[in-house]
């Protein structure tokens, strides 16, 4: 775990002196949400449920985004390989970028849900505590697959391209989750009882995903 | 759970990548406080058996032992004593030279991480560069950074991939004699270059590949030049 | 190849010239008529496209921890047959449904969930395909990703639509057209065992070349 911890503190400081992946990927996940809206808004009014799906999916093209980034500095200096000599786990490796992709993605959210909000005058803050755990157990499903796919794919060919195709249809679930149960937050007279199903969904999503993770980092990045 | 070894030996070690052969059964013993060269042309399969001897690459056949132990079943204890320098440097340029060398003696389990790497930036002569981001340094000071990251743990196997490559005078005599410490401490020093000229009055040994064969190996190599020209002159 | 490969060749393809017969000895299902008749074609595909699935699930599995290689042809090969299997299974479904239902699609629990595992072994074969060096280890670790979370699919589509979970839309058969429907099911295992041997054999011969190949100028 120390590991893993001297992993996310390195990721955090190199990603705070230059934040180019923090801004180009806030740029890009608010581009996206414009882009929805001017694509689904008709006569000034979103579609029903559409703050909740314009929302994940500028979370989810905005993470793809940030994990190619993310690894593609490790593969510029080979630096990844240098993670990879180290007498740690590998796992823990695992765990320390993962906890970084977390925590981009995390802030990215907090930007995109008030901007989302206001555009579509989606009532999303009504629910502060709700809407935290929903966006944070989806969060860690997505960055969980993610995270190992795109590590497992820095030394492969075509690259940018296979990351989404591989992480999309395996991240299904996740979206579908998190948008019925954001969509339900947003209603007049919300169903706690759902919204805590789907959160219960996405939580053992999430410990199936880290485990099996967990499990395969090591046979996956060995040559 | 720490672990050592006297020595090193290549059993037969074979690569290939799909239908391509990297290395064809290469077999070699060295011992510690000796320097090994590992010549011959671009693409003969040098860095690939580094990578092997490194544990990065599992070779498809034959094995390496270090000392009594092998790769797969010595696991994480057996990185604890390797140390790599390939000429990707392994540094990330936003991170000062204090930084970068602190987060990998943190990695490899040291217990006072600022400290080796202020003792380590000393050895390299760059104390004074030491809060400056990696980014700024020349090639010749981020070879001498990569180079006390690679050794910060006390490796006992040290693998060097094309060190000396845009190095100036200075900085070359200043890593062959870093080089020619480590010897005398004792370490066992594994060198792939295809600069012969540098190379000489520096191995001890000398393995000569091409094409992934082992052409020629030899001990206490003098005029390298006229030995690699010959050898290699020898058609296959 | 083993020495039941060709009888069961033969066998299977007796069966499937027989099968039109048979199908069409079987009784018409009243409200549809002869449209009804590719469920014979499309549930034992179904169960192929699930069985493939698996199968490329567990040697995927075995081929990451065991390093078996053998394992890693046989999960190419399943994965192969899940995108044949599939694209069947799609394909019948929506004739099947026009006619059933009045709709080329809808989103019903089972056909996204197929959809959605049709996907991913559709991204199998394209890493296989384009993901260059280590592409074996990644297709695998996808396979096993994607049987992990077929759970997942099929619960979060199933609650998608609807609170209440529908009752399942396959009619559930009377006995007469039962016989129709084993010999069918029968058959497609045959089929799908065939083609799996036959796939394996081709990359086995592959490999055997590779390593001729290599050690050619020993």
């Amino acid at each position: 775990m120390r590991i893993a911890w001297l992993v996310l503190k390195k990721d955090l400081t190199v990603e705070v002196r230059s934040l180019e992946i923090a801004y180009t990927t806030l740029f890009f996940a608010i581009s996206c949400v414009l882009f929805f809206a001017f694509a689904l808004v008709k006569e000034g009014k979103a579609p029903e449920d559409g703050a909740a799906g314009i929302l994940w999916i500028a979370i989810a093209f905005a993470g793809t985004l940030a994990l190619g980034r993310t690894f593609e500095r490790e593969r510029q200096s080979e630096t990844l390989r240098a993670l990879l000599m180290a007498p740690a786990d590998r796992p823990a490796i695992y765990v320390g970028k993962l906890l970084g992709i977390i925590a981009l993605l995390i802030a990215a959210e907090i930007v995109l849900v008030p901007l989302v909000a206001f555009l579509f005058q989606a009532p999303l803050l009504s629910h502060p505590f709700w809407l935290a755990a929903v966006l944070i157990s989806g969060t860690i499903g997505f960055a969980a697959v993610g995270t190992l796919f795109s590590a497992m794919l820095v030394r492969a060919r075509s690259r940018d391209v296979l990351l989404p195709v591989l992480l999309y249809p395996i991240t299904v679930p996740v979206i579908i989750a998190g948008v019925r149960a954001t969509a339900e937050l947003l209603q007049p007279d919300v169903e706690l009882a759902l919204v805590r199903f789907w959160v219960m969904l996405l939580l053992a999503l999430d410990v199936v995903f880290v485990t099996l993770a967990l499990w395969t980092f090591e046979p996956l990045m060995t040559d | 759970m720490s672990i050592d070894f006297q020595e090193l030996t290549a059993e037969d070690v074979s690569r290939h990548f799909g239908r391509r052969k990297a290395l064809s059964r290469i077999s070699f013993q060295t011992r510690t406080g000796s320097i090994l060269g590992l010549l011959g042309p671009n693409g003969a399969g040098k860095s690939t058996m580094i990578a092997v001897l490194a544990t990065l690459m599992r070779p498809s056949g034959g094995a390496i032992h270090y000392g009594t132990y092998t790769s797969p079943a010595a696991g994480s204890a057996l990185r604890s004593r390797i140390g790599i320098l390939g000429h990707d440097l392994f540094l990330y340029p936003e991170l000062t030279a204090r930084e970068n060398l602190a987060f990998f003696a943190g990695l490899y389990g040291a217990r006072d991480a600022n400290g080796a790497a202020d003792a380590a930036l000393a050895r390299a002569g760059l104390a004074d560069r030491a809060h400056d981001p990696i980014s700024s340094f020349s090639r010749g000071m981020r070879q001498r950074v990569a180079l006390e990251r690679s050794l910060i743990h006390g490796p006992r196997l040290v693998l060097l991939d094309e060190p000396f490559t845009g190095l100036d005078d200075a900085s070359t005599a200043a890593l062959v004699a870093r080089l020619r410490g480590l010897r005398d401490e004792g370490a066992i020093v594994v060198l792939a270059t295809h600069d012969l000229d540098l190379a000489e009055g520096l191995l001890d040994e000398a393995l000569f590949l091409r094409d992934g064969r082992m052409v020629d190996a030899v001990a206490r190599p003098g005029a390298l030049r006229s030995t690699y020209r010959s050898i290699m002159g020898r058609s296959s | 190849m083993p020495k039941w490969f060709m009888p069961l060749a033969g066998l299977t393809a007796v069966m499937f010239a027989a099968a039109p017969f048979i199908i069409a000895r079987a009784d018409y299902e009243s409200t549809m008529g002869l449209v009804q008749k590719i469920f014979y074609y499309h549930m034992p595909s179904a169960s192929m496209f699930l069985l493939s699935a698996v199968v490329c699930g567990i040697a995927s599995a075995r081929f990451l921890f065991r390093g078996s290689p053998r394992q890693d042809r046989v999960a190419y090969a399943a994965a192969e047959l899940a995108v044949l299997f599939g694209a069947i299974t799609l394909v019948t479904g929506p004739l099947w449904a026009r006619k059933a239902w009045g709709v080329w699609w809808t989103w019903d629990v089972r056909l996204t969930s197929s959809l959605m595992g049709w996907m991913v072994a559709w991204a199998y074969l394209l890493v296989r395909k384009y993901g260059g060096p280590g592409s074996d280890k990644l297709a695998a670790g996808l396979a096993l990703f994607g049987m992990a979370n077929a759970p997942f699919v099929y619960i979060s589509v199933n609650y998608w639509r609807t609170i209440h979970p529908k009752t399942s839309v396959v009619p559930t058969l009377p006995a007469d057209m039962g016989t129709a429907l084993w010999f069918s099911f029968v058959s497609f295992l045959l089929l799908f065992t065939l083609l799996l041997r036959l796939r394996v054999h081709l990359e086995e011969q592959r490999a055997k070349l590779d390593t001729l190949y290599l050690a050619m100028d020993e």
